[in-house]
C-alpha cells in the first residue's frame, strides 16, 4: 500500500506541476512580465545614477539582485491567487494527497516560469551593467538557487494573504524583511566573484537558507492555505 | 489541568482576576520609571569617554530590550493561540504589537541621537542598527497583516503565523546582517564596550529596565482588558458590568 | 481568455490521439462503493463572531442516506457544510469520520469525499478533459490510469464533443457540469454538494437527481443543500438551521 501511495504521491505532484506550467504558458502575459520587469528596473538604475561603466560594475551585483527580487515578489501574489478564486485551491486542500506536496509542486512549477528565467536573462542585462562575462555563470547560479529560495519563503506570506483583495502591497511588506539574509548572502556571491575571492562558501550558506525553506516552507504554506481558508 | 488552564484564559475569568493585578503594574511602572530616569540622567556619574551623552543608554537599553520581549511574547502568544486556540493570547498578541513597534522606534531614535556625539551622524549601518530597523518593518508586517482582514479571528491567526515565521528568521536575519557588517570594514566603530560600569550607573539602569518591564506588562494587561470588554460586548457578563458600574454612579 | 488559435489547435490535435486510444476497456459501469460511510456531528457549534450560528448539533449519516441541510441564508448552511468536509474546525463539538476525529482521519476521509461547492473548482485556461485528468490525479483513484474514464464520465454530464474546448469558452452551466462531472469520475462513497442545482437546466436536474438518488440507493451516501425539492427521491434525513443557533435534526 505504501509503495502504492507513493506512486500516486508522485503522479498528483507531476500533474499539479504540469498543470501549473500548462496554465502559466497559455496565458502568455503572466510569464512575461515578471522578466520585463526585471529588465526594466536594470535598465533605471543606470538612468538614475550614472553610465560611468566603472562605477556600475561596483553597484551591478545588487542592482540585479534587487531587480530579481522585486520581479518574483511580483510574481508571487499570482501563485495562489487565481486557484482561491476558481475553486480549485479548496479541492487541493481536500485531496488526500497531502496538501504540502501539491504547494510544492505548484511552487516548483513557479520557478521555472518565474525564477529560473531570471537567472537564465541575468547574464544579458550583466553585460549592460558592464559585468565582466568570468562571472555569468557565478550570477546565474546564485540567482537560481536564491530565486528558489524567495518562492519558498515568498509562498508563505501568499498563502496569508489569498484571501485579502488587493494584497499586492501587503504581501510585499510582510516578505520583504524575510527576504533579506538571502538578498545578503545572494548579492555576496556575485561582490565575492568580482573580487576574485572564492565564492563557495557564500553558495553554501545560499543552499543552507535553500534547504532549510524547503523543509519548512510548503509544510507552512500549506497550513496557511487551509487558515486562510477556512476564515 | 487543562480544564484549569481553560477556566483561566476563559476572557471573562482573566478579566476578573486581572482587575486588582493592573493597579499595581501601573504604580510599580510610575514609582520605577521615575526614580530610575531622575538618578540616570541627575546623579549618576557621567561617563569617562562619553560624558554626559552615555546617559540615552538610560533610555535606549531599556526600549530595545522590550523591543525584542514582546516578539518573543508575540511568537509564544501565536503558538498558544494556532495549538490550543486560546483566544486570550491572540488578544495579547494583538495589544502587544503596537507597544513592541513604538519601543523599537523608541530604541532606534535613541540611537540615531545617540549616534550623533559619538560617531557624528545620525545614521550608521551599524549591525545592531541595521537589525533593529529590520525587526521595525517586521512589526509593521504583522500590524498591518492583521488589520487587512475582514474577519478577526482570521487576521488574528494570519498575523499568528507571520509572528512564528518572523521569530524563525529573526536570528537568521540578525546573523547575515552581523556578516554583512564585517564584511564591509566601514563601520567599525561600535559602542566600546563600557569596562565594568560602576554601581552608581548600573543600579538606575536596572531600576529603568524594571520599570520598564511594568509599563509593559500595565499596558498589555490594561489594552488586554479594554479588548476583552470591546470583543465580548454581546456577552451576557459585560453587559451585567456596565449596568453594576452604572447603578453604583447613580 | 489569452487562449489562442494556436493552442486550440494543438490541444485538439493532443485529443486526437487520445480519442484514438480510447478503446480501452469498458468501465464496469457498476459503480462499487468500497468504503462505508459513517460520518457523525457530535455537539457541533458554529460560533461566528462572538455569535453561536447553531450550537449541540447531533446527527449521524451513513450508508445509503440522503440528507438535506436546509435554512434561511445566514444560517450557517455553508459553514456546517465546511466542517463537514474538514475545511473549517467546529468552535466546538467534532466530526467524526468512522469514528475518529477529522483532523485525524484527514487522508482517509476525503479518499472517501467529492465535494462540490460554490466554486466550480475549474481552470477555464484548461479543457474539460485535461480538468478532470488533475482531478484524477490529485484524488489518487482506483483506477485513475485510464483515460477512457475521463471520457465516460464527461460523457455522462452531457458533455460529449466538449472534451477538448477551453472551459472559457463554454456556458456557465456547461462548466459547471464539468465540476459535476467528477461524481461520475471518483469513485467515492460520500458527496457532499453546496447547491449543486444552480445555473443547470432543467434536463441537467432531473439528470443530476437522478444521480443522487442512484448513488444513494447503491449504498452510497449524499449530503446536499439545495432549496430544491427532488421529485424522485425522499430525503431520509434533514438538518434545519433556524438562523437563530436553534436546529432540528430529523
Amino acid at each position: 500500500m505504501s509503495s502504492e501511495g507513493g506512486h500516486s504521491w508522485a503522479r498528483a505532484f507531476r500533474y499539479t506541476f504540469v498543470r501549473d506550467l500548462r496554465l502559466r504558458i497559455r496565458h502568455g502575459s503572466e510569464w512575461g512580465s515578471p522578466l520585463i520587469f526585471f529588465a526594466l528596473i536594470v535598465t533605471l538604475f543606470p538612468l538614475a545614477t550614472t553610465p560611468d561603466r566603472t562605477v556600475l560594475v561596483t553597484f551591478a551585483p545588487g542592482i540585479l539582485w534587487v531587480a530579481a527580487l522585486l520581479a518574483v515578489l511580483l510574481s508571487l501574489d499570482a501563485l495562489f491567487r487565481e486557484d482561491h478564486d476558481d475553486g480549485t485551491l479548496e479541492q487541493m486542500l481536500l485531496s488526500p494527497v497531502p496538501a504540502w506536496l501539491l504547494v510544492l509542486a505548484k511552487m516548483c512549477a513557479h520557478w521555472v516560469m518565474a525564477g529560473l528565467p531570471l537567472a537564465l536573462m541575468s547574464p544579458v542585462l550583466g553585460l549592460m551593467l558592464a559585468l565582466p562575462s568570468s562571472v555569468f555563470w557565478v550570477t546565474a547560479l546564485s540567482l537560481a538557487l536564491g530565486s528558489a529560495t524567495l518562492i519558498l519563503i515568498g509562498a508563505i506570506g501568499a498563502a496569508l494573504t489569498v484571501g485579502v483583495r488587493r494584497g499586492g502591497l501587503l504581501l510585499a511588506l510582510m516578505i520583504l524583511p524575510l527576504y533579506i539574509p538571502v538578498l545578503i548572502f545572494g548579492a555576496g556571491v556575485v561582490r565575492l566573484a568580482l573580487d576574485g575571492v572564492d565564492v563557495t562558501p557564500y553558495l553554501a550558506i545560499l543552499g543552507a537558507m535553500f534547504a532549510a525553506a524547503l523543509a519548512l516552507s510548503p509544510w507552512a504554506s500549506a497550513a496557511a492555505l487551509r487558515l486562510a481558508h477556512s476564515g | 489541568m487543562w480544564q484549569w488552564i481553560h477556566k483561566w484564559a476563559s476572557p471573562k475569568h482573566f478579566y476578573r482576576v486581572s482587575t486588582r493585578g493592573a493597579p499595581w503594574l501601573w504604580g510599580l511602572a510610575l514609582i520605577l520609571l521615575p526614580v530610575g530616569a531622575l538618578w540616570g540622567l541627575a546623579f549618576a556619574p557621567a561617563d569617562y569617554q562619553q560624558h554626559d551623552s552615555f546617559r540615552i543608554i538610560y533610555v535606549h537599553v531599556p526600549s530595545a530590550m522590550l523591543a525584542e520581549s514582546c516578539f518573543a511574547l508575540m511568537a509564544v502568544c501565536a503558538v498558544v493561540f494556532l495549538v490550543w486556540k486560546i483566544k486570550l493570547a491572540d488578544i495579547v498578541a494583538k495589544v502587544a504589537a503596537p507597544f513592541g513597534a513604538s519601543m523599537t522606534f523608541a530604541a532606534l531614535f535613541s540611537g540615531a541621537v545617540w549616534g550623533i556625539p559619538t560617531w557624528g551622524t545620525w545614521w550608521v549601518w551599524d549591525a545592531r542598527l541595521t537589525s533593529m530597523l529590520i525587526l521595525l518593518f517586521l512589526y509593521f508586517g504583522i500590524i498591518a497583516l492583521r488589520y487587512a482582514f475582514a474577519r478577526e479571528h482570521s487576521g488574528g491567526r494570519a498575523a499568528a503565523v507571520l509572528s512564528l515565521v518572523g521569530v524563525v528568521n529573526l536570528p537568521i536575519i540578525k546573523y547575515s546582517v552581523e556578516w554583512w557588517n564585517t564584511l564591509h570594514q566601514t563601520a567599525s566603530f561600535s559602542l566600546t564596550k563600557a569596562p565594568s560600569m560602576p554601581e552608581s550607573m548600573w543600579v538606575p539602569l536596572l531600576l529603568m529596565m524594571l520599570g520598564a518591564y511594568a509599563l509593559f506588562g500595565a499596558v498589555v494587561l490594561s489594552r488586554t482588558r479594554n479588548e476583552i470588554l470591546r470583543r465580548e460586548h454581546r456577552a451576557r457578563w459585560v453587559r451585567a458590568l456596565i449596568t453594576d458600574t452604572c447603578d453604583k454612579e447613580h | 481568455m489569452a487562449c489562442g488559435p494556436y493552442w486550440t489547435f494543438v490541444v485538439k490535435c493532443r485529443a486526437r490521439e487520445r480519442r484514438a486510444r480510447r478503446d480501452d476497456p469498458a468501465r464496469d459501469n457498476e459503480r462499487q462503493v468500497g468504503l462505508r460511510v459513517q460520518l457523525e456531528g457530535r455537539q457541533l457549534g458554529c460560533e461566528r463572531d462572538e455569535r453561536w450560528l447553531f450550537q449541540a448539533l447531533e446527527f449521524s449519516i451513513e450508508d445509503g442516506d440522503l440528507c438535506r441541510v436546509e435554512g434561511p441564508n445566514g444560517s450557517g448552511k455553508t459553514s456546517l457544510i465546511k466542517m463537514l468536509t474538514g475545511q473549517l474546525e467546529p468552535s466546538e463539538g467534532a466530526v467524526l469520520w468512522q469514528g475518529k476525529p477529522l483532523p485525524k482521519a484527514r487522508a482517509a476521509f476525503h479518499g472517501a469525499l467529492v465535494y462540490s461547492g460554490h466554486l466550480s473548482g475549474v481552470k477555464e485556461a484548461l479543457t474539460p478533459l485535461e480538468n478532470l485528468s488533475w482531478y484524477q490525479a490529485i484524488g489518487i483513484d482506483d483506477d485513475a490510469r485510464s483515460v477512457a474514464a475521463c471520457w465516460q464520465a464527461l460523457d455522462a454530464v452531457g458533455l460529449k464533443g466538449f472534451e477538448d474546448i477551453p472551459v472559457a469558452q463554454l456556458s456557465a452551466g456547461q462548466r459547471r457540469r464539468v465540476g459535476l462531472a467528477r461524481l461520475h469520475l471518483l469513485n467515492r462513497p460520500l458527496w457532499i454538494l453546496d447547491e449543486p442545482f444552480t445555473a443547470i437546466d432543467r434536463e441537467g436536474v432531473a439528470a443530476l437527481e437522478h444521480l443522487v438518488a442512484e448513488h444513494c440507493h447503491k449504498g452510497g451516501a449524499a449530503i446536499v443543500t439545495t432549496h430544491h425539492a427532488f421529485s424522485s427521491v425522499a430525503f431520509t434525513r434533514r438538518i434545519g438551521l433556524d438562523g437563530h443557533g436553534g436546529h432540528h435534526v430529523l
